[in-house]
């Protein structure tokens, strides 16, 4: 009997650590096109914590990045509300972190507006931007 | 705006010797003279010069710094929390 509940919780811990692992597989790969859509400096990200289009927009790559960008804003929605700030406020936030975190080669959004490829150097970021 | 044309209407307001009648007309001609010398005075005066540069209302300016150093921090985990859009 104390078997069997100690089979029963090792069950529930396995299937547990099981839906966890399948949960982060599913949120921490970028989809194969947007990852070479990103690698191919064809998208980068924008000083408002959204993804744009750097050269010519493609019904694909527009699809690609409306379809990210509408999860995005509605990530920013919701944190927002968590940290009472506004949906601007959060998302240029998290647009000065992802500027960030963008590796040499990746495009990304000067202050300026205008489109730059990261090097081994700090990207130009807002001055607001801790 | 010309000189010459205020110079024309106080000659005009100060010319002769009218009757008190006519000085009357002519008091109110200088005061309307007076006015309108004013009036061109300022009209010569103020000076509004274009920007060369196009005006350029900065929509983000009442995000302030604070707010964005406060968010910085979860803003990080969000983008680890959410690998494959960011």
């Amino acid at each position: 009997m104390k078997t069997g509940f100690r089979n029963y919780s090792l069950a529930l811990c396995a299937g547990l650590v099981a839906v966890a692992g399948l949960t982060a597989t599913a949120n921490a790969q970028r989809d194969p096109a947007y990852a070479s859509a990103r690698a191919e400096g064809k998208v980068g990200e924008q000083v408002d914590g959204y993804l744009g289009i750097v050269g010519a927009a493609t019904p694909a790559l527009q699809r690609l990045v409306d379809d990210i960008n509408i999860k995005r804003r509605a990530v920013y929605t919701r944190k927002a509300q968590a940290n009472n700030a506004t949906l601007e406020e959060y998302a240029l936030s998290a647009g000065c972190q992802a500027i960030m975190r963008t590796v040499p080669g990746e495009k990304y959004q000067a202050p300026d507006r205008s489109w730059k490829t990261r090097s081994a150097a700090p990207p130009e970021r807002d001055p607001r931007c801790p | 705006m010309k000189p010459q044309k205020l110079t024309r209407l106080s000659g005009a307001a100060t010319g002769g010797r009218p009757t008190h009648k006519a000085r009357t007309a002519g008091a109110m001609t200088m005061r309307t003279g007076l006015w309108m010398a004013a009036a061109l005075g300022l009209g010569g005066c103020i000076n509004i010069n274009a920007p060369d540069e196009a005006i350029v209302i900065e929509l983000n300016i009442d995000i302030r710094q604070e707010v964005i150093y406060r968010l910085a921090e979860d803003a990080a985990d969000t983008i680890e929390e959410n690998a494959d859009i960011f």
